[in-house]
């Protein structure tokens, strides 16, 4: 990829979706896919895609690595890295199914891997991984790692979401936790990488909106060592949650003050000093970070996930709850399409997160 | 010796010339007499300045560019020709004030701007907030906060002091003597009116301005002078000058005729003494000595305020403002080669140094690829003519820019380019009292405060049209530019792609 096509990057429209089952009970992936065909008219499909938490429980502790060939013979050359880079116990093909309306794909593999810890060198395990995943992003041809989370993988392409779905066989997983997305992106560049969620480490996004600010966002988690390579601009979010919290170690409330920050008005409105001077030096500090222009967005974890959308609210994001399960959608039909009773349902306010928390993590292993 | 010099100007009085004799008073360059109920005019001595026209009560008069025809010959422009005669009749370096006019192109007319259209709806700033402040100083890379007992959150970073500006522009370092007092009055007055900063320069803070102090950058340059414990105490920042876009490796020489009893007793130097400022700072020779001066500033102060440094911007400005940064500074002015100057060999400010806006492109950069960039505040200066270039500059990666050159504009200076000759008609430049007069300070800071509220105007005009509502996502966001007609090395180093890129 050249540098100039390594800046472009593609504004989207689009569909979000999530459900937790916030004491780890099964999730199937056919109600995420159900729930993601009722908005199939906030996608044009060129872009689809899911996220599934709790979905290779016999091999929750290795990193599994989705990864994305524009060819086959690309794909020594990952191998060989990983090989010598990593303790690869299992490589396999991620199956799939010809479904109507999904064209030409690329190559699809899984690989499950640990990482020696004589190859650290000093280096946190995870920044390791990162570091790797930056590494084949960047460097090899045609190679994109599009997850590399423990228990949990991505699922996407060019296509409708529930057509994805289908495709990937979504059906045979059963996860806790899976979270979606159909794109409509504003221009006609549709690749397989993409499409939504992205995903590094445990964490995985999808984005309904434009971040205006991706210019700047990009410029700073570069000086973290994150690259974007993936031509859209939720990835950036990725690295800047992988930044915030797992290495800066914020905690969630201040990311999302990042991310979506209170006006100077509602700083200087703050009664009580030792806050206002917090927020303060959020702004101050993280300037570069904030996700300006129109968001609603869907970040997950093996924890729990969580909504937010901006701060003028200029996209629509719902939430919900029946039970133990948690539900986020772009709109309240698609939730009752797969809950039509919700014990409740909210839309968040702008800049305020809504949360669902996995309870019981032993039950997911 | 014979004078071989044409007039670059002629002033001709017109039919509706009333023999007033206004503009012989305006004129303060003597080109002006009155002779038989009539302005008669020595055209060689005018400047342009258009004072005289400005003030002509039935706008009688003119002045007009000397059309006496040279032979063409774009190698040899006439400016050049009219130079190498006044060298010829003078053995002197030629000064010159102002800032450099060659025509070399300007890259921020190169440079525009991107819009909102549908994904992002664009933002009226007249009904939605719309976020500008920028502080100054330096930003710890991250935070550390801990969980009280009552579950709220508290800050464990000792955040370093930072200054607040309303809107991300100061106003550019002029020192008293390249000004006079009415000026900096004006300046100091309008920075507290906008919240924002103006900057002293030089040549010492009048002790009359010592009220403005939380409005006020001093300067520590080589000359040192007005250096002393209260200057430094009353400032809201300090800023060594190391160097000066308009006249980059240069010192200052401030001519004894200027050196009034104001500005003596400001400098602390003998009343009609020349003031010299070295070219080099004589305890800087190298990194090691800046960052010890800027210790002591900070030692000296308590670490109570942002200390700072100003650079021209030169060929290894990227190494050079890296340094600056390790050595301590907590904000870097970045001096383009199209900045102003009060006076500097014209040769010199016509060919030495680099423009703003690749400078500024290549520091911000290196500071990022350091990951050093969040230590300092970045303001670009030298040649900041409006709104579209403040905003350019910001998207290019300065926090705010400084503006001198477009400041005098609006208090009337013409661009006439006679600073250095101390007779400033528009009272700016000069230090005799009858024209420092001519500047009216509440009506000057009016002005200024003016011009101001305008590029705020347009600032926040050009935010919502980008769909963001806040300064700090344009900051850095080259995204947001496209290039017309820049070579590609150029596109390179802006980091910005050409128009018709996605």
């Amino acid at each position: 990829m050249t540098a100039n096509e390594r800046h472009q990057y593609v504004a989207s429209g689009c569909a979000t979706g999530g459900i937790l089952s916030e004491t780890g009970d099964v999730v199937p992936g056919q109600r995420i896919a159900d729930l993601m065909a009722a908005m199939h008219e906030r996608s044009n499909g060129l872009g689809g895609g899911f996220a599934g938490y709790g979905i290779y429980p016999e091999m929750a502790d290795y990193y599994a690595f989705h990864v994305m060939y524009d060819r086959d013979d690309y794909r020594a050359e990952v191998e060989r890295l990983l090989a010598a880079a990593t303790f690869l116990v299992r490589s396999e093909r991620v199956y799939t199914r010809a479904t109507r309306g999904i064209g030409p794909a690329p190559e699809m593999w899984r690989y499950f891997l640990q990482v020696p810890p004589a190859s650290l060198d000093g280096l946190d395990e995870q920044d390791y991984v990162v570091r790797l995943v930056m590494r084949i992003n960047r460097e090899l041809r045609g190679s994109w790692v599009v997850s590399c989370g423990k228990n949990m993988g991505v699922f996407k392409g060019v296509g409708y979401p529930e057509d994805i779905a289908n495709f990937f066989r979504l059906e045979d997983y059963r996860g806790y936790q899976w979270i979606a997305h159909g794109r409509f992106p504003t221009n006609t560049v549709a690749w397989w990488g993409g499409a939504h969620p992205f995903s590094l480490l445990d964490w995985a996004i999808v984005h309904n909106g434009e971040i205006s600010s991706y210019g700047i966002n990009r410029r700073y988690v570069e000086m973290y060592g994150y690259n974007c390579t993936l031509r859209t601009d939720t990835e950036v979010l990725v690295y800047l949650v992988d930044l915030l919290i797992r290495r800066q170690k914020l905690p969630w409330r201040l990311l999302y003050a990042v991310l979506a920050p209170p006006f100077w008005e509602q700083i200087e409105r703050m009664t009580q000093p030792g806050k206002r001077r917090l927020y303060t030096a959020v702004r101050q500090v993280y300037g570069s970070a904030m996700a300006n222009g129109p968001f609603s967005l869907i970040i997950a974890h093996s924890g729990g996930m969580i909504g937010l959308a901006d701060r003028a609210k200029l996209r629509p994001l719902v939430a919900a709850r029946v039970g133990d399960v948690f539900l986020l959608a772009s709109e309240e039909s698609a939730i009752r399409c797969v809950a039509p009773a919700p014990d409740a349902i909210w839309s968040p306010k702008a800049g305020f997160p809504a949360e669902g928390v996995l309870r019981q993590r032993e039950a997911a292993a | 010796m014979r004078n071989y010099l044409l007039p670059d100007f002629l002033v001709r009085a017109g039919d509706g010339c009333t023999g007033c004799g206004r503009c012989v008073r305006e004129c303060s360059f003597h080109v002006l007499e009155m002779a038989g109920g009539r302005p008669k005019a020595n055209h060689a001595r005018c400047v342009a300045c258009r004072r005289c026209v400005t003030f002509c009560p039935t706008g009688a008069l003119r002045v007009l560019a000397n059309d006496t025809a040279y032979r063409q010959n774009p190698y040899w422009p006439a400016w050049l020709r009219q130079d190498l005669m006044r060298q010829a009749q003078t053995g002197g370096m030629l000064l010159a004030g102002s800032g450099n006019d060659l025509p070399y192109s300007s890259l921020w007319d190169h440079l525009l701007l991107d819009a909102s259209q549908v994904t992002n709806p664009s933002i009226d700033p007249l009904r939605e907030p719309m976020e500008v402040i920028t502080f100054l100083g330096r930003k710890p890379s991250e935070l550390s906060v801990s969980v009280a007992e009552d579950g709220e959150l508290c800050l464990d970073t000792e955040v370093p002091p930072q200054l607040r500006l309303e809107l991300p522009i100061v106003f550019g370092a002029m020192s008293l003597g390249a000004v006079n007092l009415n000026v900096h009055r004006i300046l100091a007055a309008a920075a507290r009116d906008a919240g924002t900063l103006w900057n002293c320069g030089e040549g010492g803070l009048h002790e009359e301005l010592y009220e403005y102090g939380e409005n006020t950058i001093v300067q520590v340059a080589s000359g040192r002078f007005g250096v002393h414990t209260r200057y430094l105490e009353q400032a809201a920042a300090i800023e060594i000058k190391m160097g000066q876009g308009a006249k980059p490796g240069i010192g200052g020489h401030l001519p004894g005729e200027k050196v009034t009893s104001d500005i003596a007793s400001t400098r602390m130097i003998p009343e009609g003494a020349d003031a010299l400022s070295p070219a080099p700072h004589h305890d800087i020779y190298s990194i090691e000595d800046l960052a010890q001066l800027i210790g002591a500033l900070k030692q000296a102060t308590h670490d109570s305020k942002p200390i700072g440094v100003k650079i021209a911007a030169v060929h290894h400005v990227a190494a050079i403002a890296s340094g600056a940064v390790r050595a301590g500074a907590d904000f870097l002015t970045i001096d383009g080669f199209r900045g102003g100057t009060g006076a500097a060999p014209k040769v010199i400010r016509n060919h030495v140094g680099i423009p703003i806006e690749l400078a500024l492109a290549a520091v911000d950069d290196r500071l990022r690829q350091e990951g050093i960039r969040n230590q300092v505040t970045l303001i670009a200066s030298g040649g900041i003519r409006c709104s579209a270039d403040m905003v350019k500059a910001v998207a290019l990666g300065a926090d705010a820019v400084a503006i001198g050159t477009a400041a005098l504009v609006s208090l009337g200076c013409t661009l006439c380019q006679a600073c250095h000759t101390g007779r400033c008609a528009w009272g700016i430049t000069t230090q005799e009292a009858s024209l420092s007069a001519r500047q009216d300070v509440a009506e000057g800071t009016e002005r200024l405060a003016n011009l101001l509220h305008a590029w705020d105007a347009e600032l926040k005009e050009m935010l919502g049209a980008l769909g963001i509502n806040a300064v700090e996502s344009l900051r850095g966001n080259r995204e947001r530019l496209r290039a017309l007609g820049v070579d590609a090395e150029a596109l390179s180093i802006l980091g910005v792609q050409t128009a018709g890129r996605e």
